[in-house]
């Protein structure tokens, strides 16, 4: 029961990937402070020191089920940072596709599977929308579920093709990807990107992409949603009802490592979006702070490449296993919509004008998959088969550097030295530690903990709906989180 | 009337990527392939609506005793660190450590699944010096054991049935739990790390794309190379146990088919191989790890022989990533083929 000065634990919170705890302070009808908690810890970080350099490649990839490309990625290119390796053109687009195809799929899958069954719950059951919405999106017996899975893994053959298989592939390695695609197999991948439009164009839209991808505003979203039944736009027809778009508010910058890279630039473009201008992404003014996490204590924070933070529960002040990352000291977040206002996407500028909100980072996720399945189209054409799709330059014994990309989620990070051959240090910053850190020393809560105060309370909730949404709205992976 | 068979699955010391995988299920999906099957869920973490004090119910419940429970399934090691106390997993919402809910649960199981390496013996969260003590639940590596002991049997009277890999197959689980929910799994099915026979009776070497290259010593150098990859790159297709050449990955795949090695991926230790996972480990130019059941003087003599005899075509195209030199029918260089002389 929620009543005036409450403490509610909520967990374990689940339809993200993997365990979250969310704590929440409340007063009889809002969240007045929050603290989210990541309950487990594996410690890649401390296993990888010692590993030949080449082995992060098997390793990092399994410190997510579900980001596993993004992981294997940013191993990839921080292991190139050992090498003059030159990533052939042919190589790049075959790495992004492999890594487009993962993205999609958990954007899809977030939607589909994580994110809309908690408008199937029973205290919408009278609102006017309940039924068909319940119908088609209640977990696991919902008419979407099953269509969902069929679609993703259609769309996963792109992997049995080009990566061998999914999750944890080898195929992406400093120099490029082992893959390489014959004329036959380019047309062969272009029909299962064709397959997946198809669905995405039919069921989760009901119009093109290209026609999705250009809308402009807030307002010209709400316009096309109105009187059409496709699975986004029946979302956006909730949204409004519930007015999704004042849950889950954040004042943050936004921060993106550019992803897909194309010639010198990026599909979606790096730098830090804040308020409303882009700045250049100063990436040695990124450091983490483990003030109210379970690891010794340091005497200061001197960026991932340095610091290597060591587990102990003894800290008192602490409440979950992941750290806090800052860049220049700030809280920053990231993820879809992150990426669409760093590259100035219209509708992303409208929607977040004045801050992140639900409503925004899934229309974000969607407008994504509309811009990148016609980008993937250009890229599978663009590929010369009989051009080489990787480089072989050997690893130096000793180097260091840094990997960084844009997973499903946001910026990931991965800092590495080695010395004789071997790993002697490796931080992961993986982008759900962004959204979802603790406390800094300075006590300035994460991006989740922001977005959940003065989040509504109904009338005798016990777990709050709202705190659902405004939790799954960033996508949560927990196992990247602390790896 | 028969009630459905109850699944419950908890995850613990793991990346999640058995239940990604297992989301990539074909003909039919996941959801239709358990409704098939007869399985209702009682919870799953990421499939399940029940959140939080709910969801906590349902696992108690079943903890508890109260509620029946046909096949419990868990991903992830056991993390029994700090020093035994479990704390590097705390469920979450509660205070008890992962590893006393998860050993509550699997002794009201009548069938307990350990799925992936990591539940099965550790797997790669055991990896490095294991500080943080992850565990199978049935063997700590090759060591019987784990968080239940080497002589936990389950309601049906089974060991732990490890559906090893990482990640599974979908079909290695879905198929598993048919097999349960229709009564005919039973000691026989298993091998002797109690892995499903149904995929495990096989060597990854079955049905790889590249046995022409095998049997005639023609390696790969580089990963990308279409040549066989025990030579040089760490192969252990001959030796690892599983239909992964067989049995596409999503719908055509293979790591083989990926231009990478197997490493060997559903055998307890492999996270710690000794040595680099792409390079082959040799003693005087012979790999350390020789094709199942092949004794090391046949395998010397017949490699020496067959490298002597390897066609050109081979030796072409072992080292290259795509095909450089075609096989190609004489009959039609001859001029076999003479249309004039054909039948009436």
């Amino acid at each position: 029961m929620s009543g005036e000065g409450t403490r509610l634990i909520m967990g374990p919170f689940n339809r993200v990937e993997g365990d979250l705890e969310v704590r929440l302070d409340t007063s009889l009808d809002t969240v007045v402070s929050a603290e989210v908690s990541s309950p487990l810890y594996r410690g890649f970080e401390r296993m990888l020191v010692g590993k030949p350099v080449h082995d992060a490649l098997v390793y990092a990839p399994r410190i997510c089920g579900i980001c596993s490309v993004s992981q294997s990625v940013a191993a990839a290119r921080a292991l190139a940072r050992l090498s003059p390796a030159a990533v052939p053109e042919a190589g790049g687009y075959a790495v992004n596709l492999v890594h487009a195809v993962e993205n999609l799929a958990d954007h899809f899958t977030h939607f589909y599977l994580f994110f809309m069954p908690d408008f199937a719950r029973e205290v919408y059951a009278r609102e006017a929308w309940y039924a068909p919405i319940a119908a088609r999106f209640r977990a696991i017996k919902g008419s979407a579920a099953r269509e969902a899975l069929q679609a993703r893994a259609s769309w996963m053959e792109i992997m049995g093709l080009l990566a061998g298989k999914w999750p944890h592939t080898l195929s992406i390695q400093p120099g490029g990807s082992t893959r390489a695609i014959s004329r036959p197999e380019k047309v062969q991948v272009l029909t299962l990107i064709r397959r997946f439009r198809q669905y995405l164009e039919t069921t989760l839209f009901g119009d093109k992409l290209e026609a999705v991808g250009e809308l402009a505003s807030t307002e010209a979203l709400h316009a096309w949603s109105e009187g059409r039944s496709s699975d986004f736009a029946q979302f956006l027809q909730v949204a409004r009802a519930l007015e999704l778009d004042r849950l889950g508010r954040t004042r943050n910058a936004h921060m993106s490592f550019g992803a897909y890279e194309q010639g010198a630039g990026h599909l979606f473009a790096q730098g830090v979006w804040v308020a409303g201008a882009v700045q250049p992404l100063e990436t040695a003014s990124i450091a983490e702070d483990v003030s109210h996490a379970w690891y010794a204590q340091m005497a200061g924070a001197h960026g991932p490449l340095r610091d290597a933070p060591v587990p102990d529960v003894q800290n008192e002040d602490a409440y979950s296993w992941c750290k806090a990352p800052r860049l220049g000291g700030q809280v920053v977040e990231v993820g879809a919509l992150s990426r669409l206002l760093v590259d100035g996407h219209p509708l992303a500028l409208d929607m977040a004008r004045k801050g992140g909100h639900v409503t925004a980072r899934i229309a974000a996720r969607m407008l994504e998959l509309a811009l990148v399945v016609p980008a993937m189209e250009g890229w599978i054409s663009a590929i010369d088969p009989d051009a080489p799709f990787i480089d072989h330059s050997a690893l130096a014994p000793v180097g260091e550097g840094a990997g960084l990309t844009e997973a499903a989620r946001g910026s990931l990070g991965h800092w590495l030295c080695a010395d004789a051959g071997r790993l002697d240090h490796y931080q992961i910053i993986a982008p759900t530690t962004w959204n979802f850190s603790p406390r800094d020393r300075r006590g300035v809560p994460g991006p989740l903990e922001q977005a959940l105060e003065g989040t509504p309370i109904r009338p005798g909730e016990e777990e709050p709906v709202a705190v659902q949404h405004v939790v799954r709205s960033f996508d949560p992976c927990m196992v990247c989180t602390v790896h | 009337m028969t009630r459905p068979v109850r699944l419950l699955w908890l995850q613990s010391g793991g990346c999640g990527g058995c239940t990604l995988s297992l989301l990539g299920a074909q003909g039919p999906d996941l959801v239709s392939a358990l409704e098939l099957a007869g399985v209702e869920i009682v919870w799953h973490p990421s499939l399940s609506a029940a959140s939080g004090r709910e969801a906590r119910a349902r696992i108690e419940a079943v903890a508890s005793g109260d509620e029946p429970l046909d096949i419990f399934c868990l991903e992830g090691s056991v993390m029994t660190g700090p020093d035994g106390t479990g704390l590097f997993h705390r469920m979450a919402g509660t205070d008890e450590a992962m590893m006393r809910v998860i050993e509550r649960v699997a002794l009201r199981a009548d069938y307990v699944l350990a799925v992936g390496s990591c539940a099965a013996f550790g797997g790669i969260t055991a990896a490095g010096g294991n500080e943080v003590g992850a565990v199978g639940l049935a063997y700590d590596g090759r060591q019987a054991g784990g968080l239940l002991g080497p002589d936990f049997r389950s309601g049906k009277g089974l060991p732990v049935i490890n559906i090893a890999g990482c990640p599974i197959h979908p079909d290695w689980f879905t198929q598993t739990v048919q097999q349960i929910a229709a009564g005919v799994f039973d000691e026989r099915d298993i091998d002797e790390w109690q892995r499903p026979l149904a995929y495990t009776g096989h060597l990854v070497h079955h049905g790889c794309a590249r046995n022409e290259f095998y049997e005639f010593k023609a390696s790969a150098e580089n990963l990308c190379d279409m040549g066989c990859m025990m030579e040089h790159l760490g192969c252990k297709g001959t030796q690892a146990r599983a239909d992964c050449n067989i049995r596409a990955w999503n719908g055509s795949g293979s790591c083989l088919d990926g231009n990478y090695p197997c490493i060997n991926c559903t055998a307890p230790g492999f996270e710690e191989p000794g040595h680099e996972f792409t390079q082959t480990p040799k003693i005087s130019g012979i790999p350390v790890g020789l094709p199942t059941d092949m004794p090391k003087a046949w395998f010397v003599a017949l490699a020496s022989l067959s490298k002597a005899a390897t066609p050109a075509r081979l030796k072409d195209n072992a080292a290259r990533d795509r095909m450089v030199t075609l096989p190609r029918d004489k009959a039609r260089d001859a001029g076999g083929a003479k249309p004039g002389k054909g039948k009436q």
